[in-house]
This record gives structure tokens, C-alpha cells and sequence, in this order.
């Protein structure tokens, strides 16, 4: 079953020094999978992922032939109508909570406000479901989280309170961009997990946006490269390796292996035909 | 526990480090007013005791006012008494300045606060209106209305007004705090526990003589508060704009908040901890400087005392009201210090 489908995407922008597009013509469609979108800083994947929340800031713009969230035309949709389906059907995770997090205002203030200004949930009502959703993403003693402001929080806990936020509602779909870019690596993997457990069990469909590949492949069933604002490839998770593009077997090349050899990691060739389209 | 005391341990740093700050800056301002006062080229002594006196005379005048003492002395003496509210007799009318400051602080401290209020009320919304729409008709109106008010001098703006609003169409009152009658109604009829008008008229239920008040208050006010407006809508504006391109505006939307929400909460609480900062300056430029409109609108405020006791070379009266001034203004930086805290609590 589709559950989002995207069919010539475009996002533009008018700025003074002439229209930059950001997203030339990206298709694509998801059921309740795990998608993830790879590609360098400045492929469109950040965009791609926000055009489908139709919260791209002006003066960007977003064309598409289609997008078709459960039936619902988003390019149709009233900004009324987004806003039933933000936050309650699609959700998204950004990548560093220091700054997703709204830095005056308690953790629990920001967990509850959907229940409280959308649910119309009492207090303590709220409450009990933002600890709930706390314990969900393995916080121990949620009730000082819920009084603690961002600032208090180690990044993997502000980005855990992140999640948790986002899962309240119980979305269909969640959009995670780059999510664990900002944390120690140590901490990412724990965060990923609770965040893969938490997808799973819930049934979910995610578009996983990292600039990792070798994450991206672990973690999700399919994998989109982007280049340049648009797709180069689409392959399985488990078929990178086997992957017939020329830039994304540079993506490749250029990760260090362990046990392989010392020497200096090769960069990408932009000198190609495929680079310059 | 050990978390309770370390907590209590702060406040209580913190309000040791603002006591300590206080009387540090209040001891460097005495000291700043009384170097002043020591080298300005008029003699105290002559304006006392004129040109046709003797010797004697001059000396005992000399002994009199303490100032065949040595300096650091004189300084002391100054710092004590200023302490126990005592800035030194006026030249001029030979009345403590500490009372003629009490007098005239009022009225300048009730006009600039209507006038900070007025440009709260219009400059913030203005501002949040430019910020939301950029280059949008609204914001060019608000640019150039705030442009206007930095750049168009008072005290024309000011005859301009009183022209206009008062005699040709008489819609306020003229200049003063209240029309000759009631003038003399307050002296001798309303209890003055605030020397604020409005206020003592209000608590004493005369709210005919309230109506008049405001109406001599709105022009004046309406007038200083267009200057803080155009300070405070641009400030907004830029602080707002700022804001809304953070990253925690699109967690709120992708919540799923409303634009009304997402501008007036999370930006707005976040504007405010700068924001603070901008009123209180504005507010305080109001309480120092506002002396053109105060000459213009006959207003009895501590601008025009000083203005008209520099005339007449009444240095304690200068220095007095610059005193009074000066710890109006180290007040008002405390009270926003504290704002400051209490809406951002990385600041705490």
C-alpha cells in the first residue's frame, strides 16, 4: 500500500542572484517502509524531505506534478489541512536539538503542547502521556527531563526528547533528517536503535535523510542517491554494494574499511558526465 | 538536598552580586557628579554671597558650605549625606534640591512611562507585523513610520501637535499637567501620595480631574512614545525575523501549531530576552532626555528643572537632578537584569 507518493518535485529559489533550484524533478513513493535518502551537502535531500510537510520557508517554492499523502493531495491541501496532518500524521525529527528545541520554553511544556493545544487534554492527563512517551524513548526519570530546559540536556537526551516528542501522536510517517549527525558517536547508535525499535513496533513508514551512506543501508530497506537536486540511483538496502552509479560508488570509495588499505581515501570525480548534468 | 542548598547559594550570589553592583555603581556615579561639580569654572561661593563681599564674608561662606576642607573630605561628606538624602541646597531658591527633585521627578517619570507603554503597545505588534511579511506593504509602511519617528526632530513634531491637536481642532489639552483650575483643585484638594497625577487623581476618585489629566498627558506622551515605537518596531522586527529562521519555529510548525501560535509563544518568548533589554534603554532615554518636550509642553518634569537650573549656573540643583537620574537609570537596568532572568533561563 502507498502511503506517500511524489511524482517531479521541484523546489526553487528566487534570490536576488537569480533562481536556485534545490530539487529538480525527484519521484519517488513509500509504503510503510524505511526509505532513506543519502547524498553530500547540498543534494536536495533536506529539502525533499521538508517539501513533503510543505514547510519550506519563502522564497522558496514547491512545484510537483504530485504529492499524494493516504489520498490526500498535498499540493491541494489548505494550510488548515496541513496543519491537521503535521505533527498528528507526518512528523519529522531534525538534526540537532539544540536548536529544534525551543531553548526558553521546559521540556514538558514542549512535549505536551500538541496534546494540550490540539487533543484538548487536561494536565495531568498530558503529563502521564509525555512520561509515557519519555520512558518510550528510554529516559529514566522523565519527571526531571520534564522540567528541564534544552540547555540542561546532553545532546542524545535532547535528541531522544525530540523523538519522543514527535511519536506522540503516533504518525504515519516520519521524516528523520539526519538525526543523529549531531551527537557523539557513541551515543548514536543508541539513539538509532530506539528509534528503529520505536518505527518498527509502531509500523511506521520513515524517510531516514543521512549524508551516511553505510548507516542509510543498515538501517533501511531502500536507499534513494541524490545529486545535485536529483536521484541518481534507487536500489535496495542490501544491493549497495552493487551499485551501478558512478557517484555513489565514489560515495562508497571514499569510506575507510576496516582492514583495508592505509593509503589516502580517493576523492570524487566531478569531472564526469554524470556530474555535470 | 545538597542540590537545595547549592540552589539557595546562587540566589542568595546572585543577590549579593546585585547589591554589590548597585552601591559600586551609585558610589562611581556620586563620584563622577562631584568632579564635576569641582571643575566647572563657577565659583559656589560667589553665587552665593555676590560680588560687592568682604573677605570674612567670603571666608565664612567658604567654612559654611565645607569646602575649606580637603577634597577627598568634601568628597565623603558628599557620599554620606547624599546617602541619607541630601544633594545640597539649590543656589537659586535656597531650598533642598532633594526636595525640588521629589517635586519634578513625578511628572517626568509618569510621562515617560505612559510614553514607554504607548510604544510598547504600537512598536511590538508593528514590528511582529513587518517580521512576519517581509517586504510586504505592511512592512514598508512600518519601516518608514519608524524611520520617521527616528529621524523628524521632537520639538517640531511637538509644535507641529500642540498646533494642530490643540489649537485648531481642541481636541487636548494644552500645555502643563492640568488645565489652571484644576491645577489649583490638586494642590488643595487631592491627597498627592504619588506626585504622579493620574495615579493620585484615581486613587482619590476624581476622575473628572483624571479626564483632564489624560488629556494634557496624550499629546506629549502620544509624542515620546512615537519616538520609543520607532525604536522598539524596528528592534522587533529584526529580533523577530532572527527567531523565526531558527530551527525550533519549524519544530512547532511540523507540531502542527498555528502561525498565531508559533509567532506570539515560542518566537515571542524568545524576543523578549533582548527585547528587555531595548525597552529598558528606551525607557530610561525617556527619563533622562525627554527635556524638549518637557521645555515645549510646560511640563514640570526633572528635565526642565535641570535644564532651567544650568541656566541660572545652580550647579547643586544640576548635579542633584543628575544624581536622581543616575540611579533611576541603575534601577531600571536592575529591574530588566531581573526580566532578563526570568524569561531566559540560560541567563539564570
Amino acid at each position: 500500500m502507498t502511503l506517500l507518493s511524489v511524482k517531479d518535485l521541484r523546489v526553487t529559489f528566487d534570490t536576488e542572484a537569480g533562481v536556485v533550484e534545490a530539487v529538480r524533478g525527484v519521484s519517488f513513493s513509500l509504503g510503510r517502509e524505511r526509505l532513506g535518502i543519502v547524498g553530500e551537502s547540498g543534494s536536495g535531500k533536506t529539502m525533499t524531505g521538508r517539501s513533503v510537510l510543505r514547510l519550506i520557508r519563502p522564497p522558496g517554492r514547491i512545484d510537483a506534478a504530485e504529492m499524494v499523502f493516504d489520498g490526500q493531495d498535498l499540493m491541494k491541501a489548505s494550510e488548515r489541512e496541513m496543519r491537521a496532518l503535521r505533527g498528528q500524521r507526518i512528523a519529522m525529527v531534525m538534526q540537532d536539538p539544540k536548536y529544534s528545541l525551543n531553548p526558553v520554553m521546559q521540556v514538558g511544556a514542549q512535549l505536551m503542547e500538541g496534546l494540550r493545544q490540539r487533543d484538548r487534554l487536561g494536565g495531568a492527563e498530558a503529563k502521564k502521556k509525555a512520561i509515557a512517551a519519555l520512558e518510550a524513548v528510554q529516559i529514566r526519570d522523565p519527571e526531571r527531563v520534564m522540567a528541564a530546559y534544552p540547555h540542561e540536556l546532553s545532546g542524545g537526551m535532547g535528541q531522544r526528547v525530540m523523538i519522543a516528542m514527535m511519536l506522540i501522536p503516533n504518525p504515519d510517517l516520519l521524516i528523520a533528517d539526519e538525526p543523529t549527525s549531531a551527537l557523539d558517536v557513541t551515543v548514536q547508535a543508541e539513539v538509532l536503535s530506539i528509534l528503529d525499535g520505536l518505527v518498527r513496533d509502531r509500523g511506521m513508514g520513515l524517510i531516514f535523510i543521512s549524508h551516511d551512506l553505510r548507516l542509510v543501508a543498515r538501517f533501511c530497506d531502500r536507499v534513494l542517491v541524490m545529486y545535485k537536486g536529483k536521484i541518481v540511483e534507487e536500489l535496495a538496502a542490501r544491493d549497495l554494494l552493487a551499485a551501478k552509479h558512478p557517484y555513489t560508488q565514489g560515495l562508497l570509495n571514499c569510506l575507510p574499511r576496516i582492514g583495508g588499505d592505509r593509503g589516502p581515501l580517493p576523492g570524487l570525480d566531478r569531472t564526469a558526465d554524470w556530474a555535470r548534468a | 538536598m545538597a542540590m537545595n542548598t547549592s540552589l539557595l547559594n546562587g540566589r542568595l550570589r546572585m543577590v549579593l552580586g546585585f547589591v554589590v553592583s548597585l552601591v559600586v555603581t551609585i558610589f562611581g556615579l556620586l563620584l563622577v557628579t562631584f568632579i564635576i561639580g569641582r571643575v566647572v569654572p563657577i565659583d559656589p561661593i560667589l553665587s552665593i554671597v555676590g560680588e560687592r563681599a568682604t573677605q570674612a564674608q567670603i571666608e565664612a561662606a567658604r567654612v559654611a558650605l565645607g569646602l575649606d576642607k580637603p577634597l577627598w573630605q568634601q568628597f565623603f561628606i558628599y557620599v554620606f549625606n547624599a546617602f541619607q538624602g541630601d544633594l545640597g541646597m539649590s543656589i537659586r531658591t535656597g531650598e533642598p534640591v532633594i526636595d525640588a527633585v521629589t517635586r519634578h521627578f513625578p511628572a517626568t517619570l509618569e510621562l515617560a512611562t505612559i510614553a514607554t507603554i504607548l510604544g510598547v503597545i504600537a512598536g511590538v505588534p508593528a514590528g511582529v507585523l513587518a517580521a512576519t511579511r517581509p517586504g510586504s506593504m505592511a512592512d514598508h509602511v512600518v519601516r518608514l513610520v519608524g524611520l520617521m519617528g527616528y529621524s523628524m526632530p521632537v520639538f517640531w513634531l511637538g509644535l507641529i501637535g500642540l498646533l494642530v491637536f490643540y489649537g485648531q481642532l481642541g481636541w487636548v489639552g494644552g500645555p502643563g499637567r492640568l488645565d489652571a483650575m484644576y491645577d489649583m483643585m490638586y494642590d488643595f484638594e487631592v491627597p498627592q501620595r504619588t506626585g504622579m497625577i493620574l495615579l493620585d487623581t484615581a486613587f482619590a476618585g476624581r476622575w473628572d480631574m483624571f479626564a483632564n489629566a489624560i488629556s494634557h498627558i496624550i499629546l506629549p506622551a502620544g509624542l515620546l512614545g512615537y519616538v520609543s515605537m520607532a525604536y522598539i518596531s524596528r528592534m522587533t522586527r529584526s529580533f523577530m525575523m532572527n527567531e523565526l529562521g531558527q530551527e525550533y519555529i519549524t519544530t512547532a510548525r511540523v507540531k502542527g501549531m498555528p502561525e498565531r501560535r508559533v509567532i506570539w509563544v515560542h518566537a515571542m518568548r524568545n524576543v523578549l530576552v533582548p527585547l528587555i533589554t531595548v525597552v529598558a534603554l528606551s525607557y530610561a532615554y525617556l527619563l533622562e532626555g525627554s527635556v524638549l518636550t518637557e521645555t515645549i509642553f510646560a511640563w514640570p518634569g526633572l528635565g526642565s528643572y535641570i535644564t532651567d537650573a544650568l541656566m541660572v549656573a545652580d550647579m547643586p540643583a544640576v548635579l542633584g537632578g543628575t544624581v536622581v537620574v543616575g540611579v533611576a537609570f541603575v534601577a531600571l537596568n536592575m529591574v530588566s537584569d531581573l526580566l532578563y532572568r526570568l524569561v531566559d533561563p540560560r541567563a539564570r
